[in-house]
């Protein structure tokens, strides 16, 4: 089934421990899946641990959470889901053979909305954490109501978000990388494998949030 | 004479410990103990079995010629269901009879001596409820059941008596319980077995099981010492819980007469049963118990009472009556 | 008696090149993307850890032969035994046949020249590194004694030691074995070559597949539970601590969500190995293939629901207890399954006693011996008594040293001749691994009978009447130490001094086997195509 292809058939990128481009592009989806499978379970020691904490201090939690301002984690939201969609335009620009430089717009847009999440996250909710000295361990004046559950709440926030964050930085390194890439000509429409399981990851870093944003930002019942 | 007397003396040591196994000084140590013989019987037997079986084959089977392959054998079905049908029939009988004994074992009869038990690194504090306090030694009395009611101060520990077949971690900020019956007089080990920190391996104790008699001369002996239930009764004025807790229910706290045992149903739709957790979390922690009909304005008493005086008052709140008793159960 | 050098096939290619030799130099090693000299990589690094652990453990036995301690304080002789176990469970046991024999056989068994991912194979190999790294500073510049089970609030609150150094070293080794358990499952599933179906495969793939599910469902969620902990360190946060509204059992559900199934991941692998073993040795397919293959996933899959076993007695609702001890029972069949179909291959077998065989037939015994305590420990009566006791250290060195250990040696004895192109000295390797069966065993049994008899674990000093087994358990462990120190020296002669080694110095079949010894950087000169099953030996008996 799989012939012995001469050298100069295989495209650009082809790694030889492959028969094929097929298996290739199967074992690199795969790969991410797997990956992301792996993901799922680190976000997924959290989760349950935030899970039954809350479960065991809701009121504390409850009073945690208004601490954090809606405004800022649905405008955060927005940001994301729309990076998503600017992400998928850049697959299928590649997909459907644009030229690069449409791709590398594509790119680029989805980076600045990724760096954008990292910004409006740093300045306008780390940086007035920060000032209102609710950051446990580092900066913790909080003597409202409920103090250690609300300080355990604040704990599972940074770690929760700080966890996501690294990982939109890596997203946006891994975005570099691809418009480097692009800019050098290594993608056609039958080899954009590279964008397409970095989609995969970015799209999968937006699902986490997705999840974040209601288990954080909406307890409580008052928005 | 003294000779054959001393050699006669050491027998039951000497058998015990050539069976390699501890005294059985506890009602449910021998029952504890048959399981274990089967366990050891069905492993001798299964060990035997493939070791004989291999030693067999390697015997028979050995290879007669250089480059002679083996015989090609088919696998029948029927093998394989065999002993896959039979170690799972084994693996129920097993789970069903070590766990109706687990559960049995764990239900403390009604009539107990409850003794409180802190572990702190490194050793045991245990108050009895006359009174007496002891540290590293429990003196018990032969034939009465026994409750103890453990916390930590500090980190995990574990409370073993070997001799008895009890064991249970004692955790910081929760109460766990265990109970026995002794039922041989003697002098019984009791070691941590929670890996606690530098000198895990020096939490260690006796237990002491003397006859009726003797334990109560014990118990009278030593400084006269207040109740467990008094002192409580003392710390409860000295901290001022009755200006709220008082026995007219002023509306401000419920009363605690024969609170103990009461299933309370809380702010959130949740029923919890007032034991000693809850108890010592309406202490330290009062907004996190959430009663209908009460405002949260209950002071936390969180770094102000020890572990100690905890349990003195639990055992006083506990001797205001309790719903078991209160139901004549 | 000894077939093994009759049986020499042909000479290696006419050229003499290998993977070993066709480019020299250490950053020709360093920066390698070949599967086997990756693993060979591992191996070395590897063996260092397992003699560092190793070291550990013979003070701790030398400490011991006195009720009040020979050799060492409290406070150092938790140290050992802490050391022991986090570098004998995190860094030997964990990635030792996974990533020395896993990486170098999976793509020759399966006809293929790599691994899917090399560039991550090799990173791999670096977190490995750089978490080992961190341990051994912890561990040089004064240790950490919290266990390697790090239980708070002592390891979060009141440990003086380096905790979060280590922890930090096993975090990052852990995404080692993420990356590698990754590698295997899209290698095994996308690499095979034509006509390799499932069902053709060997079973050591098999079994490297089901671990490799382990290795990415549960790692991640040790990751972070460590990083909790070392928050908890760091920040003075309350997540464990009760006084703040954390729980310390919290992180026992987390820490043990993976940690029972890392001991799979040990023990898996070693299975694996055996398979190829009884079979390669009794010259005979295996009993019950399909049965074998599906044990391996089903062990997989059951090692995630039992975790609370280890909890019995923390306080547990009595029916947690009994839903995990229902489910550790049940995980028991599976293994009970395979060693039913080894020894079932056995019958009718042409068997020879060469030192790999032999590991194979000790890890059939101690394995069982090994897995039956684990139903002592399954049962809920008996392990009130018995847990925190020597009885569950024996239980567990039966089945990690007793088992996965004498199945790593095997395999290396067994493959030996493929990855260095040489033969060791069979005679030696069989009086090691006497050595070893007999040291081991008067290691380990008598910590059964310390544990029955209520001897608790991880204490330095003991009552005066447990000396007796102590010392005998002592002097087990010196002959064990030898034992493991004279295959160190003849597999290191052997690189320089074996004859050469042939093909297929074993007769034996798998397509690695069909490559030269040392095989060649891509393996194959042309990808293989299958037609026949795995372990097909009875053809040749009806040829020959």
């Amino acid at each position: 089934m799989a012939e012995l292809a001469t050298h100069g058939a295989h495209p650009p990128g082809f790694a030889h421990q492959f028969e094929d481009i097929e298996q290739q592009r199967d074992a690199g989806r795969l790969g991410m899946w797997v990956f992301l499978v792996t993901e799922i379970l680190f976000f997924g020691g959290m989760f349950t641990s935030y899970t039954i904490y809350r479960a065991l201090h809701l009121a504390a939690f409850i009073q945690g959470s208004h601490q954090l301002e809606v405004k800022f984690g649905a405008t955060n939201t927005a940001v994301l889901i729309f990076s998503s969609l600017t992400m998928a335009l850049a697959i299928r620009a590649a997909q459907t053979g644009r030229k690069k430089g449409q791709i590398i717009f594509w790119l680029l847009l989805t980076m600045l909305l990724g760096a954008l999440f990292v910004g409006l996250k740093l300045r306008f909710e780390w940086y007035r954490d920060y000032v209102d000295g609710i950051i446990p361990g580092v900066h913790w004046f909080y003597n409202g109501p409920q103090a250690p559950g609300v300080k355990m709440f604040m704990c599972f926030y940074f770690f929760m978000t700080g966890l996501h964050a690294i990982h939109m930085v890596v997203g946006l390194g891994i975005l570099t990388v691809l418009v480097i890439m692009t800019a050098r000509n290594r993608f056609s429409a039958e080899y954009y494998s590279p964008l397409e399981i970095s989609g995969l990851y970015w799209h999968f870093v937006d699902i986490v949030w997705i999840f974040l944003f209601p288990l954080l930002y909406l307890i409580g019942g008052r928005y | 004479m003294g000779f054959l007397q001393s050699g006669l003396d050491s027998l039951p040591v000497l058998a015990a410990m050539m069976q390699f196994k501890p005294p059985a000084a506890s009602s449910v140590a021998n029952s504890v103990d048959q399981l274990y013989l089967m366990l050891t019987g069905i492993t001798i037997f299964f060990s035997v079995l493939i070791f004989s079986i291999i030693f067999y084959f390697m015997l028979k089977y050995r290879r007669k010629t250089p480059g002679e392959s083996g015989t090609a054998t088919h696998t029948p079905m029927i093998l394989e269901l065999t002993w896959t049908i039979i170690p799972s029939l084994i693996c129920v009988v097993l789970f069903v009879w070590s766990s109706s004994l687990y559960v049995r074992n764990g239900r403390p009869p009604a009539a107990s001596t409850e003794i409180f038990v802190i572990g702190k690194q490194w050793m045991w504090h245990l108050q009895h409820p006359e009174g007496p306090r002891e540290i590293n030694e429990l003196h018990v009395p032969v034939g009465v059941p026994v409750k103890l009611t453990m916390t930590s101060q500090d980190v995990i520990h574990d409370f073993y008596i070997p001799a008895f077949r009890v064991k249970k971690d004692v955790l910081p900020g929760r109460y766990s319980q265990i109970w026995f019956e002794p039922t041989e007089t003697g002098t019984f080990h009791l070691f941590c077995a929670q890996y606690c920190g530098t000198n895990h391996s020096e939490m260690i104790g006796w237990v002491y099981v003397m006859s009726p008699t003797d334990y109560t001369t014990w118990l009278a002996g030593g400084e006269k010492t207040e109740s467990m239930a008094e002192q409580g009764e003392r710390l409860f004025s000295q901290f001022g819980c009755g200006s709220c807790h008082s026995a007219d229910a002023t509306g401000r706290a419920p009363s605690l007469a024969g609170i103990y045992g009461k299933p309370e149903k809380t702010q959130n739709g949740e029923t919890r049963i007032v034991d000693e957790t809850l108890i010592r979390q309406a202490i330290l922690v009062p907004n996190s118990v959430h009663l209908p009909n009460y405002q949260p304005i209950m002071p936390t008493y969180q770094g102000q009472i020890d572990e100690e005086q905890m349990s003195q008052l639990i055992a006083y709140v506990k001797s205001l009556g309790s719903e078991e008793r209160m139901n004549g159960k | 008696m000894s077939t093994a050098i009759a049986e020499i096939h042909e000479t290696p290619a006419e050229s003499g090149v290998n993977y070993l030799n066709v480019t020299y130099g250490i950053k020709s090693w360093l920066l390698t993307l070949d599967h086997k000299r990756i693993g060979l990589l591992y191996l070395g690094s590897i063996t260092l850890m397992f003699f560092v652990g190793g070291m550990a453990a013979v003070l701790m036995r030398l400490h011991l032969v006195e009720p009040q301690g020979a050799l060492f304080e409290p406070e150092t002789y938790n140290k050992m035994f802490s050391t022991h176990g986090i570098i004998m469970v995190f860094f030997f046991l964990v990635p030792s046949i996974p990533a020395t024999l896993g990486n170098f056989l999976i793509p020759l068994m399966i006809g293929a020249r790599d691994v899917a991912f090399p560039k991550l194979n090799l990173m791999s190999w670096y977190l490995y590194i750089t978490g080992a790294a961190f341990a051994l500073f912890a561990t040089l510049s004064g240790g950490v004694d919290t266990g390697w089970t790090f239980y708070p609030p002592y390891s979060s609150t009141y440990s003086q030691t380096h905790v979060v150094v280590v922890a930090l070293g096993v975090f990052i080794a852990g995404f080692s074995s993420i990356l590698t358990g990754l590698n295997f499952i899209v290698t095994i599933h996308k690499m095979r070559a034509p006509g390799m179906t499932w069902f053709r495969l060997p079973l050591f793939i098999w079994a490297m597949y089901a671990t490799s599910l382990i290795f990415v469902l549960g790692t991640p969620v040790i990751a972070i539970t460590l990083f909790l902990l070392g928050m908890e360190r760091i920040l003075h946060v309350g997540i464990f601590d009760p006084a703040v509204g954390g729980d310390p059992l919290l992180f026992q559900h987390l820490f043990w969500f993976y940690s029972h199934p890392a001991v799979y991941i040990m023990i898996l692998p070693g299975m694996g190995v055996i398979s190829e073993l009884i079979t390669a040795f009794s010259r005979k397919k295996i009993f019950g293939y399909a049965f074998v293959a599906f044990s391996s996933l089903s062990i997989a899959i059951i090692s995630f629901i039992v975790w609370g076993h280890h909890m019995f007695v923390t306080g547990q609702s009595v029916y947690a207890g009994l839903v995990f001890s229902v489910l550790s029972f049940l995980v028991a069949i599976p293994s009970a399954v395979k060693v039913f179909n080894w020894t079932a291959t056995l019958y009718k077998g042409s068997i020879s006693y060469e030192a790999p065989m032999l590991y194979a037939l000790g890890f059939i015994g101690l394995f069982t011996i090994g897995g039956l305590t684990g139903l002592f420990l399954a049962a809920l009566a008996t392990d009130v008594h018995l847990n925190g006791t020597y009885f569950i250290v024996a239980h567990f060195h039966y089945v990690m040293v007793g088992g996965a250990v004498m199945a790593y040696m095997g395999g290396l004895h067994f493959w030996w001749p493929k990855i260095t192109g040489r033969l060791y000295p069979d005679l030696w390797a069989r009086i090691a691994a006497a050595i070893i069966f007999i040291g081991f065993n008067l290691t380990f049994f008598p910590q059964f009978m310390l544990g029955y008899m209520g001897m608790p674990r991880r204490y330095a000093i003991y009552p005066a009447e447990f000396q007796v087994l102590n010392v005998m358990s002592s002097a087990g462990a010196s002959i064990l130490g030898v034992g493991y120190i004279i295959p160190l020296i003849y597999f290191m002669w052997s690189m320089r001094y074996g004859p050469p080694a042939g093909p297929n110095p074993w007769g034996a079949k798998g397509l690695e086997w069909t490559t030269q010894s040392p095989p060649l950087t891509e393996n194959f000169e042309t990808i293989p195509i299958v037609t026949e099953d795995a372990y097909n030996y009875a053809s040749e008996a009806a040829h020959g």
